[in-house]
């Protein structure tokens, strides 16, 4: 008798077990580096070296989790957010990012920045099948899910951009004869190609190319030379530092042409106050993100957001560059696709929402542009506005020109 | 203690102990070593990346002792190794990459290709001695990365975007990681290329080497070849980093000039002096001290600011600068060798207090 009874209990307590458990189980799926209390994020970034402007990125990305962990996380979950140094150096990059993925185990790997960098652990990501999402660079290739499913850019790509600026010229400048200084690597070319695309015919304008190394001290000969091919039209494709140099030489010889300088390096704090402001006046770029120091911003609810986010957890940060801008837009993205996530935190899942984000509006980007990504569309920003410096700020005009692909 | 004498009147005991530390500790730590994979890969204590940084630092290990080949037991300067290195790294990815070689085949075809370099670098670098060699050699070391990133060999090379080569795994279906099975391989190749320089160096010819470098032209009154032993140690020590430069590509996966830039041949070079000069240990002292300092420097440094919340930054360079000056002081022959300075006090002393009482 007691034997049966003994039998009947633990059988109907299995029974309510299985009861209790299976629907729990059924709504919670985590991979690797997610739990009920945790969603961990690897990411690198150069915070040493030639790049190390950029590394205001990911200290901007560690804040805003920050904050949206002190608001109580994503559905419960606390974000661990794990940034390595990488120097802009892509040995580097794949050493950390290894690290990332088999020591710490982290769930996915964010924002990690540089073309180069990318480029090498791109295999690696893809062989792992962990997600490489939102990457700091805006090379074409991020956006091809056919080859590699787990990787996606964030950014406008270059080759676009580039057209774009060629398109504007063509439309613009009278006789233009063109001067490129652009840095040798895959985000270099990826520009050059764009813009030689959107010269089509005309692509004989450019008179002389030059290029440079990340590891190089300045570009100050380069400069030298691209003023004596008697250009006036110049398109400057480099990164943050070698921008500055270049505008503040380019003002020291006396050369002045009608300068396009790339997106990336746009940040009024980082590059054109290092180069000198008077030096800057009348660049034109492309910009997808408001500019802090421009006062029509003053009055809009996301930047009045933004500024106290960077009163309270970047006290220190300097508002007029735009890179706090970037990496506030870029983690609020990925804050996007982790709440679409809901419990199902798996890589498989990830990406499916990180493909799945449907005119979404993210603060701080201008207004009129939004994200959108889809199974076949990995390019989640694919508009841009053109600005003028003027004074001390980026001035608009024109329209938002889209390229949804 | 017995001590058994060889036929030149000198312990053979002590030279073992001047060559390769005490033997019996040798093989315990190499079984230990061996067995890494198994016992790591099944309590889950290693991880993969662990793998890694182990293989790198066998790696290194045999790059210190090419360099020291050269300059702690000929006396050649050489601030230009990390070009050897880039050349058997690249060997070994073109050759799997564009020809789909077995990975094991690569090593020797580097090693073959790196002496050659480095026996034609060798014959005009007979002309130069001291600071003149250690210029040359670091205009190589240069130079190569700009060579690698040539217009006209980015096909072979992949120029500024480097090689992305995939790691082999174990083979025969073994249970073990890839990064596992080429901790293994590194390991093997290790232990068979300091087998090899300690029996060079117990030689003749090892003895003619440090003859050269005590005294070159009383080595040449001896009889000895001065210009062929440099050039032929030369190569051979090219050689040497060439085969840790193929096993560094392998392992890594991935290959790109901005991984050898002239901070490697200055490293390679701080890690032999680091470690200890002309001593086998000492390279692979080195070899640790190559693949960690710097990320000890950068941890030590955060730790550092973070704890004592000082108003400026401390850098990682500051750190490691400061190791260096401190070692150097403490250690004038590395670390290896005031390792073993240290030993011989304490059993002297203890030696001493048996004899006492």
């Amino acid at each position: 008798m007691l034997h049966s009874r003994t039998l009947l209990i633990v059988g109907s307590s299995v029974l309510c077990l299985t009861l209790a458990l299976t629907p729990a189980s059924a709504q919670k799926r985590y991979d690797e580096g997610a739990s009920d209390i945790e969603i961990k994020i690897g990411n690198t970034n150069p915070y040493s070296g030639n790049a190390s402007a950029y590394g205001q990125i990911g200290r901007t990305i560690e804040a805003y989790f920050k904050l949206v962990n002190d608001q109580g996380g994503i559905n419960g979950r606390k974000i661990t957010f794990i940034t390595y140094d990488d120097g802009y150096s892509p040995p580097k990059t794949v050493e950390m990012v290894r690290k990332l993925v088999e020591e710490d185990k982290v769930l996915l790997v964010f924002q990690t920045l540089g073309t180069p960098s990318n480029t090498a652990i791109h295999k690696y990501m893809n062989q792992k099948r962990v997600p490489h999402l939102f990457v700091a660079t805006g090379a074409s290739k991020w956006g091809n899910p056919k080859e590699f499913p787990w990787t996606m850019g964030w950014q406008p790509d270059y080759a676009t951009e580039g057209l774009i600026y060629a398109k504007h010229i063509l439309a613009d400048v009278r006789d233009p004869k063109i001067a490129v200084l652009m840095q040798n690597d895959d985000y270099g070319k990826d520009y050059f190609n764009g813009f030689k695309q959107g010269l089509g015919k005309e692509a004989d304008k450019i008179r002389q190319v030059a290029t440079y190394e990340v590891t190089d001290p300045t570009v100050d000969s380069q400069m030298i030379q691209l003023k004596n091919s008697g250009a006036n039209v110049f398109f400057n494709i480099t990164t943050p530092k070698f921008a500055a140099q270049a505008i503040k030489k380019a003002a020291e010889i006396g050369w002045k042409p009608v300068h396009y300088l790339n997106n990336v390096s746009i940040s009024v704090g980082s590059v054109l106050k290092p180069a000198g402001l008077d030096a800057s006046q009348g660049i034109i770029t492309a910009g997808y993100l408001k500019d802090a120091t421009d006062p029509q911003w003053n009055d809009s609810p996301d930047m009045i957001v933004w500024n106290k986010f960077m009163d309270k957890y970047l006290p220190q940060g300097d508002k007029s560059s735009s890179y706090y801008i970037y990496g506030y837009a870029a983690a609020a993205t990925l804050v996007q696709v982790l709440k679409q996530c809901a419990d199902d935190l798996t890589r498989a899942n990830i990406m499916k929402q990180a493909a799945n984000l449907n005119e979404v509006e993210i603060p701080v980007l201008l207004p009129g542009i939004k994200i959108s990504t889809g199974p076949t569309d990995f390019y989640p920003i694919q508009s841009v506005q053109l600005q003028r410096f003027e004074g001390e700020k980026w001035k608009l005009f024109g329209g938002v020109i889209s390229n949804e692909r | 203690m017995a001590m058994t004498t060889s036929v030149d009147g000198r312990p053979t005991r002590m030279r073992w102990v001047l060559i390769f530390g005490r033997q019996a500790w040798l093989w315990v730590a190499l079984v230990l070593l061996g067995l890494l994979p198994i016992i790591g890969g099944a309590t889950g204590l290693i991880s993969d990346y662990g793998f890694l940084q182990l293989s790198l630092m066998i790696v290194y290990s045999i790059a210190v002792l090419g360099l020291s080949l050269l300059t702690g037991f000929n006396g050649q300067i050489s601030l230009g190794h990390g070009a050897f290195f880039a050349v058997g790294a690249y060997t070994a990815a073109i050759l799997i990459d564009h020809w789909s070689w077995p990975y094991w085949a690569t090593l020797p075809m580097a090693a073959c290709t790196c002496f050659i370099v480095g026996y034609l670098f060798g014959l005009p670098a007979l002309r130069l001695e001291g600071h003149y060699l250690a210029l040359a050699t670091f205009a190589l070391a240069i130079a190569v990365p700009q060579i690698l990133k040539y217009k006209h060999l980015e096909a072979l090379t992949g120029g500024v975007q480097g090689l992305n080569i995939t790691k082999p795994s174990a083979p025969l279906g073994l249970p073990f990681s890839s990064d596992q099975w080429m901790f293994w391989v590194a390991l093997v190749v290790a232990v068979a290329m300091f087998w090899l320089a300690r029996n060079l160096l117990n030689s003749r010819s090892g003895r003619a080497l440090t003859a050269i470098r005590d005294d070159a032209m009383a080595a040449s009154t001896m009889g000895i070849n001065v210009a062929r032993y440099k050039t032929v140690i030369f190569g051979i020590s090219a050689l040497y980093t060439g085969v840790a430069g193929a096993l560094h590509a392998i392992i890594f996966e991935f290959v790109a000039p901005d991984s050898f830039r002239f901070d490697l041949s200055i490293n390679l070079l701080v890690g032999m002096v680091v470690g200890g000069m002309a001593s086998l240990p000492g390279a692979v002292v080195g070899g640790i001290f190559v693949q960690t300092i710097e990320k000890y420097a950068d941890a030590v440094a955060r730790s550092i600011s973070g704890q004592l919340q000082l108003p400026i930054d401390i850098e990682p360079w500051t750190v490691y600068g400061v190791a260096l000056i401190g070692l150097v002081y403490l250690m004038p022959t590395g670390i290896a060798g005031g390792l073993a300075r240290l030993w011989a006090m304490l059993t002297r002393r203890s030696a001493g207090k048996t004899c006492s009482s």
